[in-house]
């Protein structure tokens, strides 16, 4: 708890994908920034369970802020993959028609996607498909190819970001869960953010609170948006399947969403997914049967070969919808306050064009954005063995032995890996797995659970009763054993 | 490239029991590979007794039945073991590649023995809905936890699937004080050893839900309930026949699976369903000179069947390097 109370020119609610874009952005210039996350991790919230699809701009309404931002999002996450060391793969979606009415509307998104300025779209045919994806259902007759869409590890991005934003001076709070905004009187500091952890004093706030982005705002006075979560259950494959497609397999978009899709996570995994389905309740991540025979039904009417038996895990995840479109907006009934509102899908894709949008926001508003004279821009990318050739790896073994002794066998993670990943903040079992991959394979931590476990105990000095899946409540074990 | 004429992947009791067998048919360049820090396999975390009635005629805990092989293996020099050695890459040439702490070696095997056993079936694996919080554990998990580290894992346990590891976790959970709400099993019958049933479930009256699947993992950070269900013939649900049974802690005991991934890279030819090596004669496979045995080549309930199988493939081995073997065809 912080019993003085220090000021900030940007206060950031949310470390998600969103919370950190901008962060990393604002990082650039000379003013105080702080990040409000109130999980142990960042990217616990929506960020961590979507398709980690860069969408090239296709599937969207002409003249929607989504579609404008998607755009240029997929450009600009390019470059920063690349700055940031964060792997991206340009692997190209091909929208599949089935039916002649079908192959009429791939004419139409065509057009739609070229006045919002998606590049090079291209109708291809059966024979196209037939050659260059071979395990799509032989009944496709043609397909909208999108060259521009890729793939990115949705968390690594996310840590990759935040890591950079904090060499660049911004201050990130996790376990710091914001419990109300007080107005102040002064001209300069309008507000003070109360949390779990103190006060934090700020000229400007920015709601990037994902689902929660309602609230948040309501606790600035503005009350008129909600947020609805919509559902979306995804179903993850061997990555003994990586091969299974070449590119990312939509079927034709419906009117809320792009429907079930065949692609592959930045590891290799081939996924299904996902559904749609508004609920309640925002911490509803309940998987369920029909959402599994949906999922794999639809899947397979685009790859008939997908077999159950290679479905490996499963998880879901939820939008949040506010309208049809996002909100990225000054709120001019409270100064100072920048919501950052309904960030559904393609928000992962826009993250970037969000922050950089957000920022004309501040200056428009009048916060004075010099440059940093040296703004740490590149950083080394984390290195995985998965992703290596054997004769990478028996260079990083001579390097450093702990490369060497491999505690994952279904994903091949090193010891040194894990240790990296704690150095870099990971804080939790579900934290190293997503940074790392250890227990997200075939076994799930059957085999290396216990041996994470220790490492993590000892490396940030907590009791191994005390180790936990994702924060408080999920602790892995009760008790040590009586010595009865 | 360094050759070796014999090389063992896995030092569990089959590993060992086909490398002691190998060299006893004469093969003397024996390099035996284990990714653990010890040999023994998945035994050493199986404390309770039962091992070695019919081979050894005796009543053993899991170590002790590896440790009479670890012994044997130790007093045979021309059989190498090297720990912390863990095989990633083979190739159809039987070239294979394995890390250990500060090198990468890569080996021409003259004939490879793949014993590398099996890992548990998961909940991903039969799909169980809800949520996804801390505290469901697969069976073998929750043994070593407890029995290698220490720790108790859950309070108030369900167990999903009446396999042996499931069946003997029961029974470990209530001596640890923990309490046992049910096992759940989908068939009629349990899956595992009789003797396991009556003195591990029967004689500590521990409720056990035949018939019955579980059709939901409920709990936001640690499992809070699950909900079974009855199920009919075809394992359909049954409407109405729901019960809510509250617990902290799911432990999946639903089966084994043989460990094939390498010998797959390499192009043999493995049977989807079960992930077990196609083979019209045990311990073979579809390329001469990979041989496979012991849990990857298929899942054995008696350790002491393991042994007896994997000695006859050291033989098989032996024969194949054109060694004349002295083991006797039954
Ligand atoms: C199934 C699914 C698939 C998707 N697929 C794609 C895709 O392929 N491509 C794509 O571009 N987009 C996709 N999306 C959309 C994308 O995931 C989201 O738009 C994006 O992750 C939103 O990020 P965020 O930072 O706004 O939200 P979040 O990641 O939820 O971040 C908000 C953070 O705020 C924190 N927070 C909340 N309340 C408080 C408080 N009071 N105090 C402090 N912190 C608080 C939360 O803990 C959370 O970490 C998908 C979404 C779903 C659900
Ligand atoms: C939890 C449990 C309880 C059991 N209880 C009983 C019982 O009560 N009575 C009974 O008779 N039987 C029991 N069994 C069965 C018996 O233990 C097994 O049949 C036997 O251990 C199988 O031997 P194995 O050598 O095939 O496999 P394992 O013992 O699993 O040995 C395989 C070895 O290969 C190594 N390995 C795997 N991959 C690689 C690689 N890539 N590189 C290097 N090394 C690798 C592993 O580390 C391991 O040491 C039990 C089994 C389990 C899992």
């Amino acid at each position: 708890m912080r019993t003085e109370i220090k000021t900030y020119d940007v206060v950031i609610i949310g470390g998600g994908v969103i919370g950190t874009s901008i962060a990393r952005e604002l990082s650039r210039y000379k003013i105080d920034v702080a990040l409000l996350e109130k999980e142990i991790e960042l990217a616990f919230g929506v960020s961590k369970s979507n398709s980690g699809i860069i969408h090239p701009g296709t599937q969207n309404l002409p003249g929607s802020l989504k579609g404008r931002l998607c755009v240029q999002g997929n450009i600009l996450t390019r470059r920063i993959a690349k700055e940031l060391g964060v792997e991206f793969q340009e692997v190209g979606e091909l929208i599949v028609a089935f039916n002649k009415e079908e192959n009429s509307r791939l004419f139409e998104l065509k057009k739609e996607a070229e006045t919002m300025g998606v590049p090079g779209l291209r109708i291809v045919g059966g024979d196209w498909l037939r050659e260059n994806e071979p395990n799509l259902n032989g009944e496709a007759i043609a397909a909208l190819y999108a060259p521009t869409a890729g793939i990115i590890s949705p968390y690594r991005l996310v840590y990759a970001l935040a890591e950079n934003a904090v060499k660049n001076g911004v201050e990130i709070h996790v376990l710091t869960a914001v419990e109300g905004i007080k107005f102040l009187k002064d001209d300069k500091y309008k507000f003070d953010v109360i949390t779990s952890r103190g006060v934090f004093r700020a000229r400007f706030i920015i709601n990037a609170a994902g689902l929660y982005a309602d609230k948040i705002a309501s606790m600035a006075g503005v009350s008129d948006l909600k947020i609805t979560p919509r559902k979306g259950e995804e179903f993850i494959l061997d990555k003994k399947k990586e091969n299974l497609t070449r590119h990312l397999l939509f079927p034709l978009p419906s009117k809320t969403s792009k429907g079930i899709l065949v692609t592959r996570t930045s590891d290799g995994n081939p996924m299904i997914g996902p559904t749609v389905q508004d609920v309640e309740d925002k911490e509803d991540l309940l998987t369920s049967d029909e959402g599994y025979k949906k999922v794999v039904s639809a899947a397979r009417r685009l790859v008939p070969s997908i077999n159950k038996n290679d479905i490996i895990t499963y998880f879901a995840g939820l939008r949040p919808v506010c309208g049809d479109d996002f909100i990225v907006r000054h709120e001019n009934n409270v100064p100072g306050f920048v919501n950052v509102v309904g960030i559904q899908s393609p928000g992962l894709t826009a993250a970037p064009a969000i922050a950089g949008m957000v920022k004309k926001i501040l200056e428009n508003n009048g916060l004075d954005m010099k440059k940093k004279f040296f703004f740490k821009r590149y950083q080394g990318k984390v290195t995985h063995l998965f992703s290596k050739s054997l004769y990478k790896i028996k260079k990083l073994v001579k390097r450093d032995h702990a490369y060497g002794d491999i505690l994952c066998r279904c994903e091949m993670v090193s010891v040194k890996e894990v240790k990296d990943a704690i150095k870099r903040g990971a804080r939790t079992m579900d934290g190293i797995k997503f940074r790392t991959r250890a227990q997200g394979g075939r076994c799930h931590g059957g085999f290396c659970t216990t041996r994470i476990m220790k490492i993590l105990a000892e490396e940030t000095n907590v009791p191994i009763t005390e180790l936990t899946k994702r924060g408080a409540g999920s602790e892995i074990v009760k008790e040590e054993r009586g010595n009865d | 490239m360094i050759n070796r004429e014999l090389v063992v992947v896995g030092g569990g009791p089959a590993g060992m029991a086909a490398a002691i067998s190998a060299y006893e048919n004469g093969v003397r360049d024996i390099l035996l590979l284990e990714r653990d820090q010890y040999l023994g396999g998945i035994l050493n975390q199986c404390i309770h007794t039962g091992f070695g009635l019919d081979y050894f005629d005796e009543v053993l805990t899991g170590p002790e039945y590896a440790d009479r092989f670890i012994k044997k293996i130790r007093n045979i020099p021309e059989i190498e073991v090297s720990l912390r050695s863990f095989v990633v890459d083979l190739t159809e040439d039987k070239v294979l590649t394995y890390l250990k702490p500060g090198s990468v070696e890569t080996i021409k095997a003259g004939a490879l023995i793949m014993a590398t056993g099996c890992r548990e079936r998961t909940r991903e694996m039969i799909h169980i809905p809800g949520t996804r919080p801390a505290g469901v554990f697969s069976a073998g998990l929750a043994q070593k936890f407890i029995n290698i580290e220490g720790l108790l894992p859950g309070k108030k346990i369900v167990i999903v699937g009446s396999g042996d590891i499931g069946l003997i976790m029961a029974r470990r959970f209530l001596l640890e004080g923990a309490e046992v709400e049910g096992i759940v099993e989908i068939k009629s019958e349990s899956r595992g050893l009789i003797r396991n049933m009556v003195q591990c479930v029967e004689d500590f009256n521990i409720p056990v839900y035949f018939n019955h699947k579980i059709s939901g993992i409920y709990g936001k950070d640690r499992v809070e309930k699950v909900d079974i269900v009855r199920v009919d013939k075809e394992f359909n649900k049954v409407a109405g026949t729901e019960t809510r049974l509250d617990c902290d802690t799911v432990l999946i005991s639903v089966g084994l699976i043989p460990e094939n991934e390498l010998i797959e890279m390499a192009g043999v030819e493995i049977d989807k369903k079960t992930n077990s090596p196609v083979s019209k004669e045990v311990n073979r496979t579809s390329i001469p000179g990979i041989f496979v045995c012991g849990n990857s080549f298929k899942v054995y309930d008696l350790v002491d069947t393991v042994s007896n199988e994997s000695i006859k493939a050291g033989c098989m081995i032996a024969e194949y390097l054109g060694y004349k073997i002295t083991c006797n065809e039954e």
